[in-house]
């Protein structure tokens, strides 16, 4: 098939327009982007897309697409039909026989423009035909509600009943005008046209329409501003100037100016204020009640101080009587006097008051409540403390710790956090220093579920992190070991995030922690506790391995390690990731010098060859030296030896690229050794001793990294 | 406690008794059955067996009415002015769903004085979801200046059963629309009538019903009620399967509802004591469920088998 001439006619315009009821804010921009990719597919699918350029938008009631530079057709396409073979077409005169005449017939053409075609398997009869393109206009009517049913919604619904359409909310009207003329398509049951609707309060509810620019500009006069990044400055520039007149500033949230800008078709920011006395509440419960419950902007001055004010933004285009304004007051002051009754009444009694209470409050029906949780990480917080108190850390304070983690979980029985969830731990904090805890204390349990994500900032103090890690560590064993292992996107248990949790503080923070025997504290303090849950050693080496993939994750796409460089230094171990880290330094540094990957090939040789004479690393076999035959053995086995007491020393002072550089120095013996020797000699005596030689290097000089695992085999 | 009864000079928005009367009235002329409250104790509109079972099964219907929503761990004594152990519900359900319902609902708010140029008015995403009734549907939680007025629901799915057609349920909090209305800031000094305020009405029983359910109900005896009840509804649910004729027809599954809603409300009081954990909450939960699942699917057989269930004209 070959395309004739490109078609001159015009190009034509599409505007398409889904009218629902009102979609969730969340969903509307990959919405947007996924409609974008629908039409363009769609396009590139029927031969419609050269020269296109395909724009969406959307607002709470509608998705729209607008596609410039479409074709009015597809182009004619040029198609060679077969026939008869040359032998059986013609006579032995060269007149057409009668298969040539009924060929003829058949693709409706005349005998004499038939020619013939020079195939493979010989000449062969052919006819052209022209195969005309459909027009736009047929398309799109055909394909066109595709683009709109193929979209993917977290959760749809049927408006009419069981046989009826599903959509992320009900769809009410359809626009669709190509060229200024609606095409005959249905959605859902409705005929599209060129009417649309304007915004409910501010516009008609029936617009007539005959062009994107003509749409656009309707819909702008009915109080809809169609494209988003028009609303999003329109809110950006009325927050700003709103603030600045009382010398104030926006307290910054980006994903609350998104969230509004497509929760509303005209936007419009409007000040209200609040009484001072609120003020006397923390921040962080003030903003929650205002991003969260009401999505108001808060304003705070130069210094960080919240303001008595706050910002909506309403879809509306102005408030002239200030009632808009005197209800949302009215809303968030009620709010607040909840928050006030929490605040006040929660702590009639003491956090730690609420510990008899978190009894009720179940982790997991296997493992128990939160009381139960809360004894296991104060033995594992102890124990870490311990640990570091032992090795030296003099702010690693056990009391501080055990106190901290006895009532980090408290918060999430009193009202406050029944309330607002999202505050959970902060409250708990808030409470303690409230109450006359230490600062120290305090602010171990408003960090203790830190970090929540990979960019989150870690606890502030040693004795967060150690509550925080034991929290963390105590959920990873525990729900591993009663069989909740996270699969897909389903995570319930947050295991992921919080083994993300555990890598980040320990590389951040640089504390030495050994990962098995954290996970064996944990695993005791579960058998200790009620419910008294038993860990196997294969649930700890489960554990273990979960938490080094996550390890593995972050090294690679947060570090830029290679994948190779990891594989080699967690093959060497990675127990204490602090000191894996150092080595994977190492291990980059020294990758570049000349001797490094020829090594690393010879060490994979290595690995291979005994792989296949069945010699395990871990049966120290004895070397004698007597049984060498030739100098290049000799000199391996004692450059082992020397090399051996260099690295040893070396990584016993951390100083792991010197450690990797003395084995880097063993390329030219080693290779000398491949050369020279023959590893399977025919005497036993004399293999083995060879084979025992090489499982005495790899052993020797895989401590830091294995270096067979490096270079281009990866995955093998 | 004392109330204040002050009444304004110039009363400012309808009185609560009145924003009762010009909804119903709304509504009947949108060709709803006026029903009244159900007089078992319930937690929401929804349990009311005019939505609950209403909504299933393909008869067009269309009924409001107010009721009265129970919810002890939620009282206050009295003492907040904005949390009630038991408010008002105006509850509307349309089967199968109009086209143009968002429209006739905005209408409902002029018709209560509500200017809509006036305000800030939107349609927020709120999935609305009840555990214990195997029900749920999806649409959005109406603001009005912030305030959330009322829950806006397309029902999909009732004691578990899919919803065919599907019905439009609206639940109006009186309250606060009211509240909103008169520009009061504390529920008790809405006016009520003319002379007397929601205080003078309900402050007693919210007080004496609050001191009831943290403090003097007795929980034991309240969980052997939930299995008493729990254990008939499960014999009546058990015995219609083999039920034939005119018994099957006149089988009272209504009564077995009864008494899944008199659980429901055993659970809610024992929640409110604090006498249930997390664990047991949700096999609590799950048993109420089971006994509103089991039910609808009777009452769907019944009404498949028979002409007229509930009085419905076929």
């Amino acid at each position: 098939m070959k395309p004739s001439a490109p078609s001159k006619s015009r190009p034509l315009e599409l505007v398409f327009e889904i009218g629902c009821e009102e979609i969730p804010a969340g969903m509307l921009s990959k919405a947007e982007e996924e409609l974008r990719a629908n039409v363009e597919k769609l396009l590139t699918a029927e031969e419609l897309s050269a020269g296109t350029v395909v724009e969406t938008f959307s607002t709470s009631r509608r998705l729209s697409a607008w596609v410039q530079g479409l074709p009015a057709k597809q182009t004619d396409v040029e198609l060679e039909v077969t026939g008869p073979p040359k032998s059986v077409a013609y006579d032995s005169v060269g007149a057409p026989t009668r298969a040539a005449l009924s060929f003829a017939e058949k693709q409706r053409v005349h005998v004499n423009s038939l020619y013939l075609l020079q195939t493979p398997k010989g000449e062969y009869l052919a006819a052209k035909q022209i195969k005309s393109g459909r027009t736009a206009e047929q398309i799109l009517t055909a394909v066109l509600p595709r683009t709109v049913h193929d979209l993917t919604w977290p959760r749809s619904m049927t408006w009419t009943g069981l046989g009826g359409p599903r959509f992320i909310r009900p769809i009410r009207w359809v626009v669709a005008i190509l060229d200024g003329k609606p095409l005959k398509l249905t959605i859902t049951g409705l005929t599209a046209g060129n009417v649309t609707r304007g915004h409910r309060f501010l516009g008609s509810n029936a617009i007539r329409v005959t062009s994107f620019a003509d749409y656009e500009k309707k819909l702008h006069s009915n109080g809809v501003i169609l494209r988003a990044a028009r609303r999003q400055e329109k809110i950006a520039k009325e927050l700003e100037g709103l603030a600045k007149r009382g010398n104030y500033r926006v307290h910054e949230d980006p994903e609350l100016q998104k969230l509004v800008t497509y929760l509303n078709e005209y936007p419009t920011v409007i000040q209200g204020d609040f009484d001072p006395a609120f003020l006397n509440l923390p921040d962080e419960i003030l903003v929650t009640v205002m991003r969260d419950h009401q999505k108001y902007f808060a304003i705070e001055n130069k210094s960080g101080e919240l303001a008595p004010h706050f910002l909506a933004v309403i879809n509306a285009d102005e408030d002239t009587k200030g009632i808009i304004r005197a209800g949302h007051e009215r809303v968030l002051r009620a709010r607040f006097a909840d928050a006030r009754f929490f605040w006040e009444s929660d702590q009639k009694c003491r956090l730690a008051d609420y510990l008899s209470k978190l009894e009720r409050v179940t982790y997991e029906s296997r493992l128990g409540s939160y009381r139960d949780k809360v004894e296991r990480i104060r033995d594992i917080a102890r124990w870490l403390t311990e640990q570091w108190f032992n090795l030296g850390m003099l702010q690693a304070h056990v009391a501080e710790a055990d106190r901290a983690a006895e009532l980090a979980k408290c918060d999430l029985a009193t009202e406050m956090v029944r309330e607002f969830p999202e505050l959970q731990g902060i409250v708990g904090g808030l409470y303690a220093r409230a109450q006359g805890e230490p600062d120290e204390i305090a602010d171990a349990i408003y960090d203790h579920y830190r970090p929540v994500g990979l960019d989150d900032p870690i606890p502030r103090n040693l004795t967060g992190c150690a509550v925080a890690l034991a929290d963390k560590v105590d959920s990873v064993v525990g729900c591993l070991a009663v069989g909740i292992v996270p699969t897909g996107s389903s995570d319930p248990y947050g295991l992921r995030r919080a083994s993300l949790g555990i890598v980040k503080i320990i590389l951040e923070k640089k504390l030495p922690v050994s990962l098995s025997l954290a996970i064996g504290a944990a695993a005791k303090a579960l058998v200790t506790h009620k419910p008294k849950r038993g860990v196997t050693p294969g649930q700890e080496a489960k554990a273990l391995d979960f938490i080094l993939d996550r390890a593995k994750f972050v090294f690679r796409e947060r570090e830029q390690f290679g994948y190779d460089e990891v594989s080699a230094v967690f093959r060497a171990g990675a127990d204490d990731l602090v000191d894996a880290q150092k080595r994977l330094v190492a291990l980059k540094a020294i990758r570049k010098s000349k001797n490094f990957e020829p090594l690393a090939v010879s060490f994979k040789r290595i690995r291979k060859i005994l792989e296949k004479a069945g010699v395990p690393l871990t049966n120290e076999r004895h070397v004698n030296p007597e049984l060498f035959e030739s100098a290049a053995e000799r000199d391996l086995h004692s450059a082992v030896r020397t090399a051996a007491s260099k690295v040893l020393s070396f990584k016993r002072g951390g100083k792991y690229q010197e450690a990797l550089e003395v084995i880097a120095g063993l390329r030219p013996t080693v290779d000398r050794f491949f050369d020279e020797v023959m590893v399977m000699a025919e005497k036993e005596a004399v293999r083995n001793n060879r084979l025992a030689l090489l499982a005495e290097l790899l052993r020797e000089f895989t401590t830091v990294a294995d270096f067979s695992e490096i270079g281009g085999e990866e995955g093998s | 406690m004392k109330v204040k009864v002050k009444l304004e000079k110039q009363a400012k928005g309808l009185s609560f008794q009145d924003l009762v009367l010009q909804l119903s009235q709304f509504w009947v002329k949108q060709g709803c059955v006026l029903q009244q409250p159900y007089d078992v104790e319930v937690g929401a509109g929804t349990m009311h067996p005019e939505t609950f079972l209403r909504v299933l099964g393909p008869h067009p219907y269309r009924v409001g009415y107010v009721q009265p929503s129970r919810r002890p761990a939620d009282g206050r004594y009295g003492e907040n002015p904005n949390r009630l152990y038991k408010h008002f519900q105006f509850q509307v359900i349309l089967k199968p769903s109009p086209v143009d319902i968002q429209d006739v609902y905005l209408k409902s708010l002029r018709a209560i004085g509500i200017r809509l140029k006036d305000h800030d008015i939107r349609f927020e995403e709120d999935n609305w979801e009840s555990p214990t009734l195997g029900a749920w549907g999806i649409g959005w939680q109406v603001l009005l200046d912030g305030l959330e007025i009322t829950q806006f629901t397309y029902f999909q799915q009732s004691g578990g059963i899919d919803l065919d057609p599907i019905s439009v349920e609206l639940t109006y909090g009186l309250e606060r629309i009211c509240a909103f209305l008169q520009g009061v800031e504390s529920v008790y000094d809405l006016r009520w009538s003319a002379d007397k305020t929601y205080g003078d009405v309900r402050l007693l029983e919210e007080q004496q019903l609050s001191v009831y359910s943290f403090d003097r109900s007795d929980s034991a005896a309240i969980r052997s009620e939930f299995e008493l009840q729990e254990k008939q509804a499960k014999e009546l649910l058990d015995a219609f399967k083999g039920t034939k004729g005119k018994e099957r027809a006149r089988y009272p599954l209504l009564a077995a509802y009864d008494l899944c809603l008199k659980c429901s409300h055993l659970f809610n009081l024992m929640d409110a004591r604090g006498v249930i954990s997390t664990t047991e909450r949700a096999a609590l939960m799950g048993r109420v469920r089971a006994l509103a699942c089991r039910t609808a699917s009777s009452y769907l057989e019944q009404l498949n088998e028979t002409a007229a269930p509930l009085g419905v004209g076929a």
